[in-house]
C-alpha cells in the first residue's frame, strides 16, 4: 500500500506546530496503525530526522496511551477502536491520512501527538473511589450484587481514560470520563455511602480543570474505543443535581473541613 | 552473598499468622516519619502503595506512563485464582499451593507459596469491596471460571479484562492516598539507578521523560514493583513500554538476580504476520476452557478448517494429556504447539500456528453465552486478524509473556540489599520454573496489599536509618552516571536504530533461549549476544538530545541492559543441567519427550551477583526442601 501522510510536528509546548507531509509506500495491509508509524520513525531515524513522538505501551487496546485524530476523527474511521487495533486494511491505497493530537485546553502538548493528560487523574484523586482499607472488607459473598447491575457497573468500568471523548467534544467535555467513574462506583452497594459526595466531588474537579460542559452531542460516545454510553452521563447528572440541590451530611461536613 | 530465605518456624500453616502476630511494629505516631520509594504502579505498586500510605508512611511514586492507571498489569485478562472454594468442588488452601508447586515443577519455596494460598481469599474480599466489578451469577454471588493445570474452578474474573479492573481498583485507593496528602505521584518518570549508602538501599536516580532531567530521590526504603523482563525478545506479549532497567540496575547495585532463565512462553497468542510486528497480542487461557487445540492430521493440509472433517483432526493436547486435556499448564502446552508445528502440521502461511477453536462452544452453548464470556477477546482477534473467530477457529501460536525469574528475595520480600524490597513479577516469584494461569494477579496484589505493610514495618522497627539526603556523595556519584550514560547513548550517533538491536537481540534468544534450549546453542547465544552488545555500543543511533521527551533515547538505555539481562538469562540456562517447568533442555527429556528434573543437582534457586563490568558473574544457591509436598514428575496425563 501507498499512503501519504501528514503529521502534527510540535516540538514542545511552546512551539506552534505544524503538519509535515511524508510519503509512505511498502506499508501492507495487515499492518496495525502504530506499525506504520514505527515504519516511518525508523526511515527517519536512518534519514537523520527525529521520529514522530507518539505515546503507546499495551498494543492491544486496553492502557488507553495511543490515543490520535486520524482524519478529524478521534482513534480513528472505525468503531470501538483504539488507535493500537486499528488495522491499514480499513484504508485505501493511495488515501491521503491527517494524523493529529487531541487538541484541548485541558489537555496541554508535550510534544508531536503527545499531550498531558493528568487532568484526568486528577479528576479521579477528586473523588472516584471507594474507602476502603486493606484488611478491613467484609467475606465477599456477603455483599450479593444482582447480575444485571454488575453488567452494568462493569460496562461503565471497562472505561481505559484514553481522553477521546474530551477530543471529540465541541465544549472539550470529559463528561463521559467522569459519569463511566461516578457509574460504575454509583451503582454497586459498596459505592453508596459516598455515592453522593463522590458524584460533586469529581464534576467540581472537572471544571476546575478547564473542561467544558456537556451539552448532548454525542461525539463522546460515537468515538469511545469502548462504546461506553452517554447514558452514564444522564444517570450521574442524576446524582450530582441530587447532591447540588440537597447536600447529604457528610457531604457539608466534608466542604467545611476542606474550606479550613 | 547471603540468601538466608529467614522463613518462620513452626508448621507450614501457621509461619504467616506467626510472623504477623510476632513481627515487630513501627509506632503510628513514627510512621509519618519514614519514606518509602515505590517504583511501578501496576498491581503490586499500586496497592502497595495505597495501603502503606493508609498506614501512615509518606509514599513517593514513580511510573514512566504518563499515569499511573496505565501500568501493564491493565492488560491482564483471564481471571484471579482464590482458594475460595465457592463451588464446592474439593478446593482449599492446601488444594491451590499443592498446585502452585507442582505447578511450578518444584522450584519455589513452599512458605511463600502457602503464604499466598492463604491470603488469596482476603484479596478478593478486598478487591470487592472496592467496587471491582466481577462476573456474578443470576443469584448475585460470584461467578468462577477454570483455568489451566487446576481441576477446580477458582477463577475470579471481570469478562476479559480483569487486570484493568484489579488495577483500577489498587489505582482509586491509590488515588485516595494522593488526595489525603500522603502520597506523591512522579509519572512519566523512570527510575535508571539505585543508591545504596551504608550498606542499605537508600534512594533513587529517575529521568524526568519530559524534561529530561536526572534527579536523586532519599528515602528510607525502596520497593521494585517493576513487572518482568519478557520483552527481552522483542516479540512479546508485554507492554511496548515494559522494561527491566530497574531490575537490572539494582542487580548491577548488588541484588541477586534469581533464576533469569525461568521465563514463560504463553501458548495462546496471535502469530507473527510480518517483519513489521511490534508484538504479539494474547488470547487469554480462559478460552482453553471452552476452546479445543488441534491441528490437521496431515502434514500440510491447507483446506479450510470448516472443511477438515472431526476424523482428520489431531486434537493433540487430549491425545498427549487425557488427564487435563486443553487445560494442561502453559509450558507443556507451549511445548506439545511447538512439536506438532516442528513436524510440520501447523497451519497458516507460516505453518507456525494452531487452531484454537470455540465454534463448537458456540454451537453448543449459543452465541450469547460464549460473547459474555469472552466478548472483548473475540472482538481483539477480529481486529487484529480480519477474522471472525464465532465462525472460523482462531489460530495460535506461543508468545514470551511472563518471567517467573526476577531479583532474589527472603520471605519478607527483601532482597539481598537491605532496605530493597521487590514485590510482583519483579521478584523472582513464588511461581518455580512455570507459572499457572490467573496468579500473577494473585501475588501481585497478595504482595502489595498483605504482605509488604507487615514485612516492611518489621524492616523499619528493627533498623537504624542514619539520615541521608540527595546532596550526599553516594547520591551525586549515582545521578553523575546517569547523566554519562545518557551523554554516552546519545554521543555514538551510529548508523543502526534501537529497534534493529533488539529484534536481533530477541531473535537469539527466541532461538537459543526458548522453548527449548541446548548447551551448543546457548554457548553460541551468548558469543552472539556480546558481539551485539559491543556493536550497539560503537553503532546504535538516537536522535535528538536529553533535554526533550526523547522516545528513542529511553528505548535505548533500556536495551542497553536487556543486552547484559540476556546474556545472564543464557548464563544461567547453560548452568541449569536439567529440564524443569518452562526451562527445557534438549539433552534432559524422558523417552517420550518430557521434561526431565534432577533434583539431586538442582532442586534449589540459582542466584547470580554481579561482578564488575568484564568478569563473569558469580552463581550462588538457596536449597529448596519440600515438606508438606514431595517433589514428584509432573503428570497431567
Amino acid at each position: 500500500m501507498r499512503l501519504t501522510l501528514h503529521i502534527w510536528r510540535q516540538r514542545n509546548r511552546n512551539d506552534r506546530g505544524r503538519f509535515v507531509k511524508y510519503e509512505i509506500n511498502d506499508v501492507s495491509p495487515d499492518m496495525s496503525f502504530l506499525e506504520m508509524l514505527d515504519v516511518l520513525n525508523q526511515r527517519l531515524i536512518e534519514h537523520g530526522e527525529e521520529p514522530v513522538a507518539f505515546e503507546h505501551d499495551c498494543r492491544e487496546g486496553i492502557c488507553g496511551c495511543c490515543g490520535m485524530v486520524i482524519n478529524g476523527v478521534a482513534n480513528g474511521p472505525e468503531k470501538g477502536t483504539t488507535v493500537c487495533q486499528l488495522h491499514l486494511r480499513h484504508f485505501r491505497d493511495g488515501d491521503v491520512i491527517y494524523i493529529e493530537p487531541w487538541r484541548s485546553r485541558a489537555f496541554p502538548a508535550i510534544k508531536d501527538l503527545v499531550v498531558d493528560r493528568s487532568a484526568l487523574d486528577r479528576i479521579m484523586q477528586a473523588g472516584g473511589f471507594i474507602s476502603v482499607r486493606a484488611g478491613s472488607a467484609p467475606e465477599a459473598n456477603t455483599v450479593l450484587i444482582p447480575k444485571e447491575t454488575a453488567e452494568l457497573a462493569m460496562d461503565a468500568a471497562g472505561c481505559i481514560g484514553c481522553g477521546a471523548c474530551v477530543a471529540s467534544c465541541p465544549n472539550g467535555a470529559a463528561a463521559l470520563f467522569v459519569a463511566a467513574k461516578i457509574s460504575h462506583l454509583g451503582l454497586l452497594p459498596q459505592g453508596q455511602p459516598e455515592r453522593h459526595r463522590r458524584a460533586r466531588a469529581m464534576v467540581r474537579q472537572m471544571d476546575r480543570e478547564g473542561f467544558g460542559a456537556c451539552s448532548n452531542h454525542r461525539e463522546c460516545e460515537a468515538v469511545c474505543p469502548k462504546r461506553i454510553s452517554i447514558r452514564f452521563i444522564a444517570l450521574a447528572n442524576r446524582d450530582f443535581l441530587k447532591e447540588s440541590l440537597a447536600p447529604s451530611e457528610a457531604t457539608s461536613g466534608k466542604a467545611k473541613n476542606a474550606k479550613k | 552473598m547471603n540468601l538466608a530465605p529467614k522463613v518462620p518456624s513452626g508448621p507450614l500453616e501457621e509461619k504467616w499468622t506467626r510472623y504477623r502476630s510476632t513481627v515487630k511494629l513501627v509506632s503510628p505516631a513514627n510512621k509519618g516519619n519514614f519514606t518509602v520509594i515505590v517504583v511501578g504502579t501496576g498491581l503490586a505498586g499500586a496497592s502497595a502503595a495505597a495501603t502503606l500510605a493508609d498506614l501512615g508512611y509518606n509514599v513517593l511514586v514513580f511510573c514512566f506512563q504518563d499515569s499511573a492507571r496505565r501500568a501493564h498489569s491493565v492488560a491482564a485478562q483471564g481471571g484471579i485464582n482464590a482458594a475460595k472454594n465457592y463451588r464446592n468442588d474439593g478446593d482449599s488452601t492446601m488444594r491451590l499451593f499443592s498446585e502452585t508447586v507442582a505447578g511450578g515443577d518444584f522450584r519455589s519455596r513452599e512458605a511463600n507459596v502457602y503464604r499466598l494460598a492463604e491470603i488469596s481469599g482476603g484479596i478478593i474480599d478486598q478487591c470487592v469491596a472496592q467496587g471491582v466489578p466481577f462476573a456474578r451469577e443470576y443469584s448475585g454471588y460470584l461467578a468462577n471460571r477454570s483455568f489451566g493445570g487446576s481441576l477446580v474452578s477458582r477463577t475470579f474474573y471481570c469478562r476479559g479484562q480483569t487486570g484493568q479492573q484489579l488495577l483500577l481498583g489498587a489505582y482509586s485507593a491509590l488515588c485516595h492516598q494522593v488526595t489525603l496528602g500522603r502520597v506523591k505521584v512522579f509519572a512519566r518518570t523512570e527510575m535508571l539507578d539505585l543508591v545504596v549508602a551504608g550498606g542499605r538501599a537508600r534512594g533513587i536516580v529517575t529521568r524526568d521523560l519530559v524534561t529530561g532531567r536526572v534527579e536523586a530521590h532519599a528515602a528510607d526504603a525502596v520497593l521494585l514493583a517493576t513487572g518482568g523482563y519478557a520483552n527481552v525478545f522483542f516479540l512479546s506479549t508485554n507492554a511496548r513500554g515494559a522494561n527491566a532497567t530497574a531490575i537490572w540496575r539494582a542487580y548491577r547495585r548488588g541484588a541477586g538476580f534469581a533464576n533469569p532463565c525461568f521465563t514463560q512462553i504463553h501458548p495462546t497468542c496471535i502469530p507473527q504476520s510480518g517483519h513489521y510486528q511490534s508484538k504479539l497480542p494474547l488470547m487469554s487461557e480462559a478460552l482453553r476452557n471452552d476452546g479445543r487445540v488441534w491441528v490437521p492430521k496431515l502434514k500440510g493440509d491447507t483446506r479450510d478448517p470448516a472443511e477438515i472433517p472431526e476424523s482428520e483432526r489431531d486434537y493433540y493436547l487430549e491425545r498427549m494429556y487425557p488427564g487435563y486435556g486443553n487445560l494442561a499448564p502453559r509450558d507443556i502446552a507451549s511445548r506439545a504447539t511447538k512439536r506438532v508445528c516442528d513436524e510440520g502440521y501447523g497451519v497458516g502461511v507460516s505453518g507456525r500456528g494452531v487452531y484454537l477453536d470455540l465454534t463448537g462452544a458456540t454451537a453448543r452453548l449459543g452465541e450469547d453465552a460464549v460473547r459474555e464470556r469472552y466478548g472483548n477477546l473475540f472482538e481483539m482477534y477480529e481486529c487484529i486478524t480480519g477474522e471472525e473467530p464465532w465462525k472460523a477457529p482462531m489460530r495460535i501460536y506461543p508468545a514470551p509473556h511472563y518471567t517467573m525469574g526476577g531479583l532474589w528475595v527472603d520471605y519478607g520480600l527483601q532482597s539481598t540489599i537491605a532496605g530493597l524490597f521487590v514485590l510482583g513479577e519483579a521478584n523472582f516469584s513464588d511461581h518455580g520454573a512455570n507459572r499457572l494461569g490467573a496468579s500473577a494477579l494473585m501475588q501481585g496484589l497478595a504482595d502489595g496489599y498483605f504482605i509488604i505493610p507487615y514485612t516492611l514495618g518489621e524492616y523499619f522497627a528493627g533498623a537504624i536509618l542514619e539520615k541521608v539526603s540527595p546532596a550526599d556523595q553516594k547520591f551525586t556519584e549515582a545521578q553523575k552516571e546517569v547523566e554519562d550514560r545518557v551523554a554516552r547513548l546519545l554521543s555514538v550517533q551510529g548508523r543502526r536504530t534501537v529497534d534493529s538491536f533488539h529484534r536481533e537481540l530477541g531473535a537469539v534468544l527466541w532461538e537459543h533461549c526458548g522453548m527449548s534450549r541446548d548447551a551448543a546453542g546457548l554457548r553460541a547465544a551468548t558469543g552472539k549476544i556480546r558481539a551485539l552488545r559491543g556493536q550497539f555500543w560503537e553503532d546504535v543511533r538516537v536522535p535528538g538530545d536529553a533535554a526533550d521527551l526523547n522516545q528513542e533515547l529511553e528505548k535505548a538505555g533500556r536495551v542497553a541492559d536487556y543486552l547484559e539481562l540476556g546474556e545472564l538469562m543464557c548464563r544461567d540456562a547453560l548452568a541449569r543441567e536439567e529440564s524443569c517447568g518452562c526451562h527445557f533442555r534438549e539433552e534432559f527429556q524422558t523417552t517420550d519427550g518430557e521434561a526431565m528434573r534432577d533434583d539431586g543437582r538442582f532442586c534449589h534457586v540459582a542466584v547470580w551477583e554481579f561482578a564488575a563490568e568484564d568478569r563473569e558473574p558469580a552463581r550462588y544457591v538457596e536449597p529448596l526442601t519440600f515438606e508438606a509436598v514431595k517433589p514428584a514428575e509432573r503428570s497431567y496425563k
